[in-house]
């Protein structure tokens, strides 16, 4: 099997609300697939979808080759879930939930669970509600990552980490690639996204607005072009893929979408260059212009 | 900024968030005595009549325990004041004990005060919030319930007297729970202790009511300072504000605590737990005993003890009142069947039905506890099917009454028949008479079981609602005169009391038929409804 999960056109509704309005999302196995979005995309509906916890309204899912509704039990025995606010029982110590719940989905690997409480530097005799929010986090991450599981499902599981144990997270992240495993990390963090994901899907208001490779993504951004110029600008305001053009005589200012570089930099020396600064697109200003957007609908 | 500053903002959120709640209790205790004197000439309404019930049920240390000490029978005052009383101290208490809780230990337990103390609320606000709102209201119920009674025709001073009395139980145990908030970290284990020194009162009152050689002991507990000012016979002016002092002592104490503390903290601290899991905990009916056991072993020794200190003062009964055939009809009309030592121990097995259900209710409510707290879908994302999870709990909810069914029946028999002889007969009868109540228990759990599948947003209030109507209809209905139709609305209404009286299995298999019907759809609703 190619495809651990497979998507398309899901809906969830909440009385009034859409949360999710026609989402697909496709997660190859053993790739490591960035599931992002501005708050209350529809990310963590998504996910409880696919843990069989909502029950869609429409559309098709398919995880690990089964129904998550229907086989919610058989399907639940291959893979360990991290919610993005851990809740822990407040009488009952971090060592007992890491143990319940790794019994409840089939057993642990007692080594590897002694190696993450170490590499996490967690105290698991403290009880559920002494810990604080970075220390639930890590106990469900323990619980979740000793398990002998095929797909790994992890909402924001960084959030409260500090930035050491965000790479201790990093790294634990990238072995589970390397053995093979398949990690669908919901996250806000864009560096945690461009280190450990091979895909990344952007949802939102419950639709994939994009999906891709970062590769791939990156070609979506755009490069800011200053250029001082021997002539007076030509045609440049009129080539595709240019915003935000400024023009102060011979000097240029605008952002080109990456892939039409190549024909704002024809234009652009064709009047000659004097002096050229290019900046390179980041994914966060893709991020940034698609939370904008959000906002923007949203006013 | 001061300890107090914030307070009314506090207040006015506390009243907002209960107003639903608050007036329930105001309008239900306050206007019960009122409701009795039309009752008590309907049911007694000559001076024989009332002749014969001072006689008999007035004088009966048995019938004591429960309802306290019956100074005059002879009128309607008299009588609101001894059916009453104590038992609207008790309900007072308990919501003063709710609300504080709420309001304080519940606030900060769920993380909302540490929200509202990082602004502009000092110290002592959230306290003082929650004593006021909890305060204020107990002396408004005893004001509406003072109104009612004069407004039904009794007499003023004695209406005020008693309306005092019960206003006072809801200090003192607003200021007790105030304390208990302080000392532990969980609103549950807060409610706990509160609750469990209610009971310790109710127990003082009931052993020092039916004692006369010990009836000082009932001046240990505010439930029976009510009683104890003679309402309606010879009204004591100083106990209310005896009342007062000691609520304002103990309310001192939690104001003295709260800077011991950190926010969010009790005074007992948390101890470190094992670092691993026993092998008992690898199943959801593992995870559920660790979170209900301690609800279970707790109500266990307490239906033991209460059940030991009820089955051990039956024999007194025939002792001190003789074989009056008229006694015996009216104990029968108390709520029991004929031959008086079974009438009692058939009317508190009623009564320990009843607990019980509350019992039941609450180890079902734990459920929608662990999905409201986001518990549930963590067990639900392993390969614990839906099923398994709600059946581990369900075993506590159904199952639990059986055990405390039957710890109270054994202990409630073996206590008679240490005294009256012929030992395992008499725990056979009490049993006989505890585990009959178990069907009807089930009904009230399955209730709560349909209503969590169903309906979850409202399951909590829904559920105790249910046990409210049933509670009300049994200790209320048969007095104020309720029709057959209402009180048959109440599955304790259909349970044979036993010993005493007939058994029959009719009403038992229809009554456990309700209650897997209503078990089965709450089940089925639950295994197709959204989780969260």
């Amino acid at each position: 099997m190619t495809t651990a999960i497979s998507v398309s056109g899901l809906v969830k509704t909440f009385g009034q609300t859409r949360a999710l309005d026609g989402l697909d999302l496709t997660v190859r196995t053993g790739e490591v697939h960035g599931f992002l979005g501005p708050n209350g995309a529809g990310k963590s509906t998504a996910i409880r979808v696919l843990l069989g916890l909502l029950r869609a309204d429409s559309g098709t899912t398919t995880l690990l080759g089964g129904d998550p509704w229907r086989d919610a039990t058989a399907l639940h025995r291959r893979l360990a879930y991290v919610p993005g606010d851990v809740s822990l029982w407040p009488t009952l110590s971090g060592g007992e939930v890491i143990d319940l719940l790794g019994r409840l989905r089939g057993g642990l690997d007692k080594r590897r669970r002694a190696e993450l409480l170490e590499r996490f530097d967690l105290d698991p005799r403290k009880k559920g509600r002494t810990y604080s929010k970075g220390n639930r986090q890590k106990v469900a991450l323990v619980a979740a990552l000793a398990s002998d599981v095929d797909l790994l499902i992890l909402d924001e599981p960084t959030s409260g980490l500090d930035p050491l144990m965000e790479s201790v997270f990093q790294e634990c992240v990238a072995e589970e690639r390397d053995r093979g495993r398949t990690v669908l990390l919901s996250s806000h963090i864009l560096a945690e996204v461009e280190t450990l994901c091979d895909r990344v899907s952007i949802i939102r208001a419950g639709r994939t607005v994009e999906t891709g490779t970062l590769a791939e993504l990156r070609h979506l951004t755009r490069t800011s072009i200053t250029a001082d110029l021997a002539g007076p600008p030509n045609g440049i305001a009129d080539l595709p893929g240019v915003h935000d053009l400024r023009v102060e005589g011979n000097r240029v200012r605008f952002d080109v979408d990456t892939r039409e570089l190549d024909g704002a930099l024809r234009a652009l020396s064709s009047s000659g260059v004097r002096s050229l600064t290019s900046q390179p697109p980041t994914l966060e200003e893709l991020f940034l212009r698609h939370y904008q957007d959000e906002s923007a609908v949203a006013r | 900024m001061s300890g107090l500053t914030g307070t009314g903002t506090l207040v006015r959120l506390a009243l907002r968030r209960d107003r639903v709640i608050l007036p329930i209790w105001t309008v239900l205790l306050g206007l019960i005595p009122a409701s009795t004197v039309s009752a008590y000439e309907q049911l007694y309404p000559t001076a024989a009549d009332r002749a014969t019930l001072t006689a008999g049920t007035g004088s009966n240390p048995s019938v004591a325990v429960i309802y306290g000490p019956a100074y005059d029978l002879s009128t309607a005052g008299g009588f609101t004041a001894w059916r009453y009383g104590s038992f609207l101290a008790l309900f007072v208490a308990l919501m003063a004990i709710f609300t504080v809780t709420r309001h304080t230990r519940a606030e900060e337990d769920s993380g909302r005060l540490e929200l509202l103390g990082s602004a502009v609320v000092g110290r002592f606000a959230a306290l003082t919030a929650g004593v006021t709102v909890a305060a204020g209201t107990s002396v408004v119920i005893g004001l509406v319930a003072a109104l009612g009674m004069i407004g039904a025709g009794l007499p003023a001073a004695g209406s005020v007297s008693l309306a005092l009395g019960v206003a006072g139980a809801g200090l003192v145990f607003t200021a007790i729970a105030g304390v208990a908030a302080q000392l532990t970290e969980y609103s549950r284990s807060a409610n706990g202790l509160a609750t469990g020194a209610l009971g310790v009162a109710f127990l003082l009152r009931a052993i020092g009511d039916s004692t006369p050689s010990a009836n000082w002991v009932s001046w240990l507990s505010p439930l029976a300072w009510g009683q104890l000012g003679k309402p309606f016979v010879a009204e004591k002016w100083w106990v209310f504000p005896m009342a007062v002092v000691v609520a304002i002592a103990v309310g001192t104490l939690a104001y003295r605590l709260v800077p011991l503390r950190d926010l969010g903290a009790g005074l007992f601290p948390a101890r470190l737990g094992p670092a691993g899991a026993p092998p008992s905990l690898s199943s959801p009916l593992g995870l559920a005993w660790r979170l209900q056991r301690g609800a279970l072993i707790g109500w266990t020794i307490g239906l033991v003890v209460v059940g030991a200190v009820f089955g051990s003062i039956a024999s007194g009964i025939t002792a001190l009142i003789g074989n009056s055939d008229q006694v015996r009809e009216i104990f029968a009309k108390m709520g029991g069947a004929q031959g008086l030592v079974d009438a009692y121990l058939g009317a508190i097995a009623g009564v320990f039905g009843m607990v019980v259900a509350v019992y039941s209710v609450q180890a079902a409510l734990r459920m929608r506890t662990e999905e409201t707290a986001v518990r549930t879908e963590p067990v639900l994302a392993t390969a614990v099917s839906r099923f398994g999870w709600l059946a581990s709990h369900l075993v506590f909810a159904l199952l639990g009454p059986l055990v405390l069914l039957t710890g109270a029946g054994v202990a409630a028999g073996a206590a008679h028949g240490l005294r009256a002889g012929g030992l395992a007969t008499q725990v056979g009868h009490a049993l006989g008479g505890t585990l009959a109540q178990l069907p009807a228990v089930w009904v009230v759990a399955s209730t709560a079981t349909l209503l969590f599948g169903l309906l979850p947003r409202v399951s909590v209030p829904a559920s105790w609602a249910v046990v409210g109507v049933v509670l009300v209809i049994a200790l209320f209905g048969p007095v104020i005169g309720l029709s057959q139709v209402i009180l048959d609305v109440s599955p304790f209404a259909h349970v044979p009391k036993l010993p005493g009286a007939v058994f029959t299995w009719t009403p038992l298999v229809w009554l456990t038929a309700v209650a897997v019907v209503g078990v089965g759809a709450g089940v089925t609703a639950f295994r197709h409804r959204d989780i969260g």
